[in-house]
């Protein structure tokens, strides 16, 4: 497989198809969020392909450092939710999250 | 095939592979570790075009701190060795059809669109700092607002905006955040009820 655009882009799109799907289906919270950080490394890759290949030049690889940056603080925000979230419910289970059911 | 095709191959596998077997983990101490594996390996695609600075900060930030955070939420939030939150066999069927589903969707679209090739102006002066690797120097100038690699290029007398303004907003932005996520994660007194 020669290092093009397209397989860049294909390595990214099967990079965000295993993050939706990871979020979309996963119980554990913990799983959903590692599923957000698949899809955000999809788009990465894309940037940093995008980047290389195309006059998009230094822009990608400092959108993909913003990106880096604000991956790390949602995570850090998302485990503390879940942290919560498991001490008063004593679950991780997202299907248990239904106080608010209407 | 030539050592960059190889090397692009083989971590181009190992970061998809990894990416499906972090779906289709039935635990989540599993996940973990096919997801390090993943971000290991688009860290090298990132080496591999080009981008050392972003490669090196994705191996510092998100192997060694994002996920390391991770894993301490897995490990705060296990809920007892003979308990498996697992997905039945049908919604594993269907989450992997509608998965497929989306792939070749996306593939198809990405591979009907002719992506310009870069111009041969932008080729000499832009884009030849991403051609060797050296991005540490012009990232952290397009970071402090000046573009020295677009400013030599363009004729006129007007500078090009750098990423300052984004970076003084990503910055107190990660300061609220970490100052939220320590008030939220904080040890609180137990209820006496």
């Amino acid at each position: 497989m020669t290092a093009d655009l397209n397989s860049y882009l294909f390595v990214g799109a099967v990079l965000f198809v295993c993050g939706v799907v990871c979020m979309a289906t996963k119980r554990n919270g913990i799983g959903v969020l590692m599923g957000v950080e698949l899809v955000l490394n999809g788009a990465n890759v894309n940037f940093v392909a995008f980047s290389r290949f195309t006059d998009l030049g230094l822009d990608g690889q400092v959108f993909s450092l913003f990106v880096i940056v604000l991956a790390a603080a949602e995570a850090a925000v998302a485990l503390a939710i879940a942290l919560n979230f498991y001490n008063n419910f004593l679950t991780i289970d997202v299907d248990r999250a239904n106080k608010l059911k209407g | 095939m030539n050592g960059e095709s190889f090397l692009f191959t083989v971590f181009a596998l190992a970061t998809c592979l990894s990416a499906l077997a972090v779906v289709f983990s039935q635990t989540v101490v599993r996940m973990a570790f096919w997801l390090i594996i993943a971000l290991g390996s688009t860290s090298a695609l990132f080496f591999l075009a080009n981008a050392d600075f972003v490669g090196a900060a994705q191996l510092l930030i998100y192997v060694g701190g994002t996920l390391v955070l991770l894993v301490f939420g897995v490990m705060l939030t296990a809920s007892g060795p003979y308990l498996k939150i697992t997905t039945s066999s049908g919604e594993i069927v269907m989450g992997s059809c509608v998965g497929l589903l989306f792939l070749l969707v996306v593939f198809a679209s990405l591979n009907g669109v002719k992506w310009r090739d870069p111009s041969p102006e932008t080729i000499t002066a832009a884009s030849h700092v991403v051609s060797t690797g050296n991005t540490l120097r012009p990232l952290g100038l397009s970071l402090l607002g000046s573009r020295p690699d677009k400013d030599s290029t363009t004729d006129g007398d007007t500078l090009s905006p750098g990423y300052l303004l984004p970076f003084e907003i990503v910055s107190v932005h990660l300061l609220v955040v970490l100052i939220g996520a320590a008030y939220l994660a904080r040890a609180k007194r137990r209820a006496e009820c």
